[in-house]
Formats: structure tokens, sequence, C-alpha cells
């Protein structure tokens, strides 16, 4: 069996684990909706100070749920990842003739099909409640594939933690941690309003405002080439750390011959 | 004809030095059962994860099927099926799924699946709950999934680690039949772990038993058990008997074994159970009971160990 099919044998129980634990998708598209309705809600004047870059905090805001709902997607997967090992059937899938990347490239495959999902369902909610996407239709399919490569960087880290210490506690414990980035961010202010130094040094260094304000520029201000370079570079860059990692990791965890 | 498992000086050591598989050497013929029998912490399942390529050996060599463990991990896969200590099965996929996504990672083409997958369903008596999550199966259950799923390809060699480990006597005696059938109809060659005597007696044609890594003695478990020769008696004291002159008149008749009710002694040939009651009669030695015990694999692991094998040992390392 060549490598793409066990890819999508494996992608395809990922898939269906999820679908069966309906925690693990349904938090994920209520939840950072309505931590963004509250949001919009409590922080509407917001829009009022001088220099903020749009009149509608749900159009600003709307970034907000596709980062959480990666964050999401990625400690649930790394989680079953986790869960395979302790249990065991990490070794009864080495006992077969599957190679080793297809394990990670299976687990990758599920994260990415529910992380697709989210994408359109929040695309799909931001445009009912009216949000209007300034670089029209085709940055919508910007905004949805830019989503997808966020959730795919962020799955290869919680892949990694889950390889390095096969314990599921351990990989939830990961969650506050990526809060903390999620919080730390240019997640409700635009930067240059930040006045507090320290937080906006803090955001400044935290990837995640640059892949917030890359899906942002999309919806409030049309076609910014250098956000959307930040944005990609940042994601590529994340996948590519995060699945060098969790490959080297899995080397190390499944010691067959 | 070559053998189906050849052993030379096998070690798995651990981190800090603890050697799990201190040198073990052994062969098992096609078609034979073979039990490796010893208590936990023995090096059994480190043994088991070694031979089917999932940890590789620090030292030593061994071949499956006649490839190289080390070097032919994924020609050993194939030949190999395995049912490991735990039954890994994912609790939200049905007996049905693990089969099919099973045998697509075993290459089987998709029109052979769903009749394979059947065919194993019903051979180990879950076709009713085929479509059954696994997380309601009940232990016994979980067992005969993985027994399936370990033949899914059909393996010439087949390891099974503690395969009855806390099964009730129904679902343990069900899985026997399956591997004696196996071994029977198919031909299979069955390489099983365990810790019950009675498992080792019953399957297998000849047993190892191993422990602190070591292999301390092989044979059939005919042949085990004529070693240790001569059977024991025991007697139980009765109401205002003295247990000094029990025990002085049964050393006559052997050496003394230990004893938690009454007194014990391995028959050193002379003199048999009729003799003894004679004995006892003559001294008017009353006893509450007399019981004489052939030699078992216990008497075999406690000449060889020093020890019982039932309720010693302590927990093997995890394989890292």
């Amino acid at each position: 069996m060549n490598l793409a099919s066990q890819v999508f044998y494996l992608g395809r129980r990922s898939v269906i684990r999820i679908l069966r634990q309906p925690a693990n998708w349904v938090f994920p598209l209520i939840f950072p909706l309505a931590l963004m309705a509250v949001n919009t809600g409590g922080l509407h004047a917001a829009t009022n100070l001088p220099g903020f870059p749009s009149d509608s905090f749900l159009a600003f805001f709307l970034a907000f749920p596709f980062i959480q709902g990666a964050l999401f997607a990625t400690v649930n997967a790394g989680v079953d990842l986790a869960r395979d090992i302790q249990t065991g059937f990490l070794n009864r899938l080495a006992l077969t003739p599957m190679r080793s990347g297809a394990l990670l490239a299976g687990h990758l495959a599920g994260v990415i099909a529910v992380g697709a999902v989210q994408a359109l369902w929040y695309l799909t909610v931001g445009i009912v409640v009216g949000v209007r996407f300034e670089s029209g239709a085709l940055g919508a399919f910007v905004i949805f594939v830019l989503a997808v490569l966020i959730v795919f960087a962020f799955g290869s880290f919680g892949a990694l933690a889950a390889l390095r210490t096969g314990s599921t506690e351990a990989v939830h414990s990961l969650f506050p941690l990526f809060f903390v980035f999620l919080f730390i961010s240019s997640m409700n202010l635009p930067r240059n309003l930040i006045e507090t130094d320290w937080f906006r040094i803090a955001a400044s260094l935290n990837p995640v405002s640059y892949l917030i304000e890359a899906i942002r520029s999309l919806v409030i201000e049309g076609w910014n080439a250098e956000a959307l370079a930040l944005g990609f570079g940042i994601a590529i860059t994340l996948s590519i750390v995060g699945l060098t990692l969790s490959s080297l990791a899995l080397r190390g965890r499944m010691s067959r011959t | 004809m070559e053998r189906a498992i050849e052993v030379r000086g096998l070690v798995r050591e651990f981190k800090g030095g603890i050697k799990a598989v201190a040198g073990i050497d052994l062969d098992v013929e096609p078609g034979e059962i073979y039990g490796f029998l010893g208590p936990n912490g023995a090096g059994k399942s480190t043994t088991v994860h070694m031979l089917t390529t999932l940890l590789p050996p620090t030292a030593g060599s061994a071949r499956v099927g006649g490839f190289d463990i080390v070097k032919q991990g994924p020609e050993v896969r194939r030949t190999i099926g395995a049912a490991l200590q735990e039954a890994a099965l994912d609790p939200l996929l049905t007996g049905r799924e693990h089969l099919k996504l099973q045998l697509a990672l075993h290459g089987i083409p998709r029109h052979e699946r769903l009749a394979r997958a059947d065919e194993l369903l019903e051979r180990v008596g879950l076709r009713l709950a085929a479509d059954r999550r696994i997380g309601g199966y009940s232990g016994g259950m979980k067992r005969r999934l993985d027994l399936a799923l370990a033949l899914a390809h059909h393996p010439r060699i087949l390891f099974l680690d503690e395969p009855t480990t806390g099964l009730d006597i129904q679902s343990r005696t069900a899985l026997w039949d399956e591997v004696v059938r196996l071994k029977r109809d198919d031909g299979v060659t069955v390489f099983l772990t365990t810790q019950y005597l009675e498992e080792a007696d019953v399957l297998a044609d000849r047993v190892g038993i191993i422990d602190h890594g070591r292999i301390v003695a092989e044979g059939t478990p005919a042949v085990l058990k004529a070693e240790i020769g001569r059977p024991t008696i025991e007697a139980l004291p009765g109401d205002g008997t003295d247990s000094e002159m029990l025990e002085r008149i049964l050393c006559r008749f052997g050496a003394l074994q230990p004893s938690t009710a009454g007194v014990a002694v391995r028959l050193d040939g002379q003199g048999d159970l009729a003799d003894i009651v004679r004995a006892l009669d003559a001294a008017e030695v009353r006893v509450a009971d007399l019981h004489l015990h052939a030699p078992t694999l216990d008497d075999v692991f406690l000449a060889k160990t020093g020890r019982s094998l039932e309720g010693s040992g302590e927990e093997e390392p995890e394989p890292e």
C-alpha cells in the first residue's frame, strides 16, 4: 500500500474519532464565536479610538475564532495521539507495514480536515452576521487557506507534544500556554494602539499577532502584502519547524527496526 | 526445515543498566506452540517486543520466520501477527472498523477486505457485536478482537503476550480453543507468554521458563515435570496429633518441603502412599487430610529458582 493510501486511512480514522467525540467539535465551533460575540458587545467602543482601523469591531475581531479554533483542534488532536501512545494503539500500527511518516501525516490530515470545516463555519457565520470582506470572495478563500495552514502548523506542535511526552495530561496542559500566546497578542487592539509598553512589545514579539493581523487585513483592509507575507511566512515557518521536530520525535517514539 | 524462531544471546538493557533480558537462547519449530512462562517482570514482554521488531535488542541476534529482527524488520512484520499484553484498541471505533483499518494497512485488496473482516469476526465469535464500538466490549471480547486483528493478514507466526490475563474461565477456554485450532488447522506457530501454569501446561508443546531475564528451564511440560521427578505428599494433622511426630514419620519417605497448612515431603522412592498410610496407622498418628501432589510446572519453577512462580515477580521495565 502506498503512502497516500496509508495517510488516507489514518486520516479517516482521525476524523471518525473527532466526530464521535462531540466535545471535540462542538466547542471549537461554538466557543470562539461566543467569545467573539461577548468581546464585540463589550469592546465595541474601541472603534471610537483615534486610528482604530475599522468601524466594525465584529469585522476587526473575526480573525480571533480562526486562531482559537485552531488551538482547540490542535490540543484535541494532540490528546488523541497521546492516547494512542498510552493505550498501545501506536504499537498496533507499528506492527503493520505502515510507514512512520504516514502516522504523522494521517494524524495531521485529520486535524486539517477538522480545521477546514471550522474555517468554513467561521467564514459562513461572519458573512451571515454581516461582516464585509474588503478583499472580496478571493480574500475569503485566502483566509480559508491561511486558517488551514495555521491549523497544520499548530497541529504539528500538538503532535510534537504528544510524541515527546506520550501523555494526554501533558498535552492538555499546553492549552493554557497556547492561550497565553493568544491573549498577549493584537487580538483585541491593533498593536500601535496598545498603550502599555510591555504588552505592546510582547504582542510585537508574539508570532500569533501576525497570524491574526494577516487574516484581519483581508477582512478590514483588502490586500495588504506585508501583513499577508508575515502571516503566511510565520505559518509556513511554524509548520516546517513543528513538522521537523515532530518527525524526529516520532522516530524516537517508534523504535521499531 | 528452517526454524520459525531462532534466538541467540538476546539482551535488552534499559536506562540505568537494568537488564530486562539478560542473554537468552531459544528455538521454536514451525507449527509449534511455545509457552514462555515466567512471573511479572521476568522479561517476557520485553522479549516479545524485540522479536516483533518493536524494540531493538541491545545485543544478540534473532531470526523470526527466517528474517533477522534488526536488519529485516519489515519482512518480520509481514510474517508475524501479534496480540500484545494490552488489547490496544480504539474505544471509539467498532470491531469491524478496526479490522478494515488493519486489513487496509496490511495492503489487503479492497475487494477482499469485507469478506476477510466477516470471516475473522465469525471466527472469534464477534459477528453480532461487529458494529458496536469497542468501548462497550467486555474484556474477553476485546481479547478476541485483538486475536482477529493479529490474524488479519494470515501470519505464519503468532505472538500472544499474556492473552488471557484478567479473563474469566469461559473466555480463557474459548481463547485456548482458538489457539489450538490455529496450530492444528492452519499450522500457525504460536509464541505464547503467560504467567499461568495451567495455560502453559494445556497449550504448549514446549515451555521455556524465564526468570530475571534468563531462561532457567526449557522442554516439554512432561519432561520438565519428570525432571523434578517424585510427587509430593502433604498431610494435615488431625485433632490432638503431634505435628513433630507426623513430620518424623513423613521424613522417612522423602525430603521436607515448605507447606502452609501441614507437613509436606517430596517422595524419594522409599515408599508409596500405601506405605505412608500404614506407617501413620502403626504410630497411631491421626491426619485430617492427606494429599498426593503430582509435580507441576510451579514445582519446576521452584526447583530451578528456589521460589514459587505463583505470586512472585515484579513489574517489568516499560519498553522505551
